[in-house]
């Protein structure tokens, strides 16, 4: 009601700018984003926290460093005084942002520090994959449902194959493979410890998800009357894709951003909890959880924190994609404006 | 007798049917060797029940589906044989009107795009397309403001005024309307049909209007072409066919329309069953099934469509 004597009263909106007043008005993308800017602005700034604040290198193993806990000089590695007796217990929490404020892991390194760069890692990493997935999907969407016949055969039989697969089973065979020789095509050549070969593995696993249903879309909007009278008047194919498909394409591919870049974070972090995601020195959430558990029972922090942004970053992602859905779908918009 | 502009021949369409649902290869034949002419200035009705293969005609007239077989003559190019790419320059001489008005307009365009649309595929510079949408958005019967807004701003009787506008942008000879008026409200029909009317006088147009509403096709048609199964059954000047059908299906389908109003003093005609279905067209002569004049011959012998003083029809016992 509101609304249409708005738009009738000021000027005439596109679609498009409806829904993005809609998004700005509605609490969970306001929520949603707040969490995500913090996340990524401290991950941002890791070699900050690193050089100036704490001032230590998240990357070497310091197994004789020292720190100040309450004016004491204590070693960071004590030796273990449970069980046998062997082996170190790094030290827990400090609590103090100037050093060890998660405390350390087996070798000695800032575990908040390694937080930090996991977390630009992690994101870097789930942000590109969920981008080639969708930008691919798209690709191979658009084509199969405009073109039909042969072309839609072979890409919907592509797509079957990878769909096919558990998604873990497919990135972890993909990855045991590639990441011990690194991957060479022609003039491409990726090293193993690149993070090109987890960005790609990842993308290419959700792939299916994202392109079966622009498939599926555009199939249906071919068939529709607009595209037909584009047809009509004369307009070439890549005319009536650009300018009639896409357009009707691109809200569902903004609905599916958030939720793929999730997925594809949660998929990195599993590759590398299992050490074949990103490899040592570097660190992402996924590594760090699996340095923590070893440490499990002495010190839960180094599992926990990095298993805590896991959470928050997937849940902030899934909350905006809920958002943007709603903001998208008229239906359910009318209902989140009253 | 006015130049005939665009004929048609031996004009066929089969749909094959296969995939999960078909359990062998089925074929629909939605339209079988039709033979039309079109005049120069002429509204040609085409008027028949539902699956008919109306709308199949209409576009395959336009070139929006490939025939199966036969031809479609027109400005000395057969539009059934044209390549795609010369098509495509060839379309700004015909256009299409469609049915649901909602549907026909991206919804993500605004109105000023849509109409300039096909200025712009053809190649017609920025500022002279501008000044062409505005023009026809007046002419149609829009206010200058339309020009920025969005389809889902509109009524169905104004998309429909902007679909007709985007039609007549390139400025063709020959319109293809399918049901132009059957998703708007009855009082909005008459507006519309009132705007065909005057743009054809002003801009000296062909309009081959379809509809399953006789009292519309009366409204506007100078001849009528009655279809059943995918065959013109008959074809006369609009009110020859209205004051004497000679086909007994065209018999039938003018006793069962109530709008013809009280003059009408003509029995109704019951058709009985189901329209039979294109994929096992009953033996011989279509219609039989339904005829209430069905001899042996009818269940044997199709008959042809044949010229009877000015009109044609295709039936074994015609009134005359
Ligand atoms: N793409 C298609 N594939 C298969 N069959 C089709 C297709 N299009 C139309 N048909 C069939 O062809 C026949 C004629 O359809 P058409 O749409 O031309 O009828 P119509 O006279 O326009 O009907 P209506 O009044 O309902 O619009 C119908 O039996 C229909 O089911
Ligand atoms: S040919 Fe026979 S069945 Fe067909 S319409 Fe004429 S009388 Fe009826
Ligand atoms: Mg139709």
């Amino acid at each position: 009601m509101s609304l249409k004597e708005n738009s009738e009263a000021i000027f005439s909106e596109s679609p498009g700018k409806i829904a993005l007043r809609t998004l700005r008005k509605d609490k969970r993308s306001v929520i949603s984003l707040s969490i995500l800017g913090f996340i990524i602005a401290i991950s941002l700034l890791a070699p900050v926290y690193a050089h100036f604040i704490a001032h230590t290198n998240p990357f070497n193993s310091s197994l004789d460093a020292t720190t100040h806990v309450g004016g004491k000089v204590v070693p960071v590695l004590e030796a273990s005084t449970t069980g046998l007796g062997l082996g170190v217990t790094p030290i827990g929490p400090t609590w103090n942002p100037t050093g060890y404020f998660l405390g350390a892991d087996g070798q000695g390194r800032d575990v908040m520090a390694r937080l930090l760069y996991g977390g630009r890692n992690t994101l870097l990493i789930g942000a590109s994959a969920g981008i080639i997935c969708i930008v691919l999907a798209l690709l191979i969407g658009v084509i199969a449902g405009y073109r039909k016949g042969w072309i839609d055969s072979i890409l919907s039989r592509l797509l079957d194959v990878i769909w096919a697969f558990p998604v873990y089973l497919l990135a972890i065979s993909l990855s045991v493979v590639l990441l011990t020789s690194g991957l060479k095509l022609g003039f491409i050549h990726v090293g193993p410890g690149s993070f090109a070969l987890p960005i790609l593995i990842i993308g290419i696993v959700y792939i299916p998800y994202v392109a079966r249903p622009i498939r599926a879309q555009v199939l249906s909007l071919r068939e529709r009357e607009f595209v037909r009278a584009a047809v009509g008047i004369g307009a070439k194919d890549s005319t009536i894709i650009f300018r009639e498909i896409l357009p009707n394409i691109i809200p569902s591919v903004l609905v599916f951003v958030p939720i793929i870049i999730a997925l594809c974070m949660l998929t990195e972090s599993a590759l590398s909890f299992l050490s074949i995601g990103v490899q040592p020195p570097q660190a992402s959430w996924g590594t760090i959880i699996n340095d923590g558990l070893a440490l499990l029972y002495t010190r839960p922090w180094v599992g926990i924190a990095p298993g805590l942004f896991i959470v928050l970053t997937a849940a902030s992602l899934n909350l905006y994609g809920d958002a943007v859905r709603d903001a998208l779908d008229p239906k359910t918009r009318s209902r989140g404006d009253a | 007798m006015s130049d005939v502009i665009l004929s048609i021949r031996g004009l066929a369409k089969n749909y094959e049917l296969s995939g999960a649902l078909a359990r062998r290869k089925e074929v629909v034949h939605a339209v079988e060797n039709v033979n039309l002419e079109i005049r120069e200035g002429e509204t040609l009705g085409i008027v028949g029940e539902s699956g008919c293969g109306k709308s199949t005609l209409g576009r395959m007239i336009v070139r929006l589906e490939q025939p199966t077989a036969g031809e479609i003559l027109f400005e000395g190019h057969d539009l059934a044989k044209e390549p795609k790419k010369k098509l495509r320059a060839l379309r700004k001489r015909f256009q299409m009107i469609f049915q649901d008005p909602y549907a026909a307009l991206n919804p993500r365009r605004q109105i000023g795009q849509i109409v300039e649309e096909p200025l712009r595929v053809h190649g017609v510079g920025k500022e002279e397309r501008r000044a062409i949408a505005k023009d026809l958005l007046k002419r149609v019967g829009l206010d200058e403001g339309a020009y920025e807004k969005y389809p889902h701003e509109f009524s169905g009787g104004q998309r429909q005024r902007v679909v007709i506008a985007r039609a007549l942008a390139l400025n063709p000879r020959l319109v293809v309307a399918d049901e132009p008026v059957s998703a708007l409200d009855v009082s909005i029909q008459a507006q519309v049909l009132n705007l065909f009317k005057d743009l054809q006088k002003e801009l000296n147009l062909t309009y081959v209007f379809i509809a399953h509403d006789l009292g519309v096709v009366r409204h506007v048609s100078d001849r009528i072409a009655v279809m059943y199964l995918g065959k013109v059954v008959e074809l006369a000047e609009a009110d020859v066919l209205y004051e004497s059908p000679a086909h007994p299906y065209s018999q039938a389908l003018l006793s069962a329309n109530p709008r013809m109003g009280a003059d009408d003093k003509r029995e109704r005609i019951i058709l009985k069953g189901d329209i039979p279905n294109p994929i096992n067209r009953p033996s011989g002569c279509a219609f039989n099934p339904r005829c209430p004049k069905a001899a042996d011959i009818c269940r044997t012998e199709s008959p042809e469509l044949m010229t009877i003083g000015t009109r044609q029809v295709a039936c074994h016992f015609p009134t005359l």
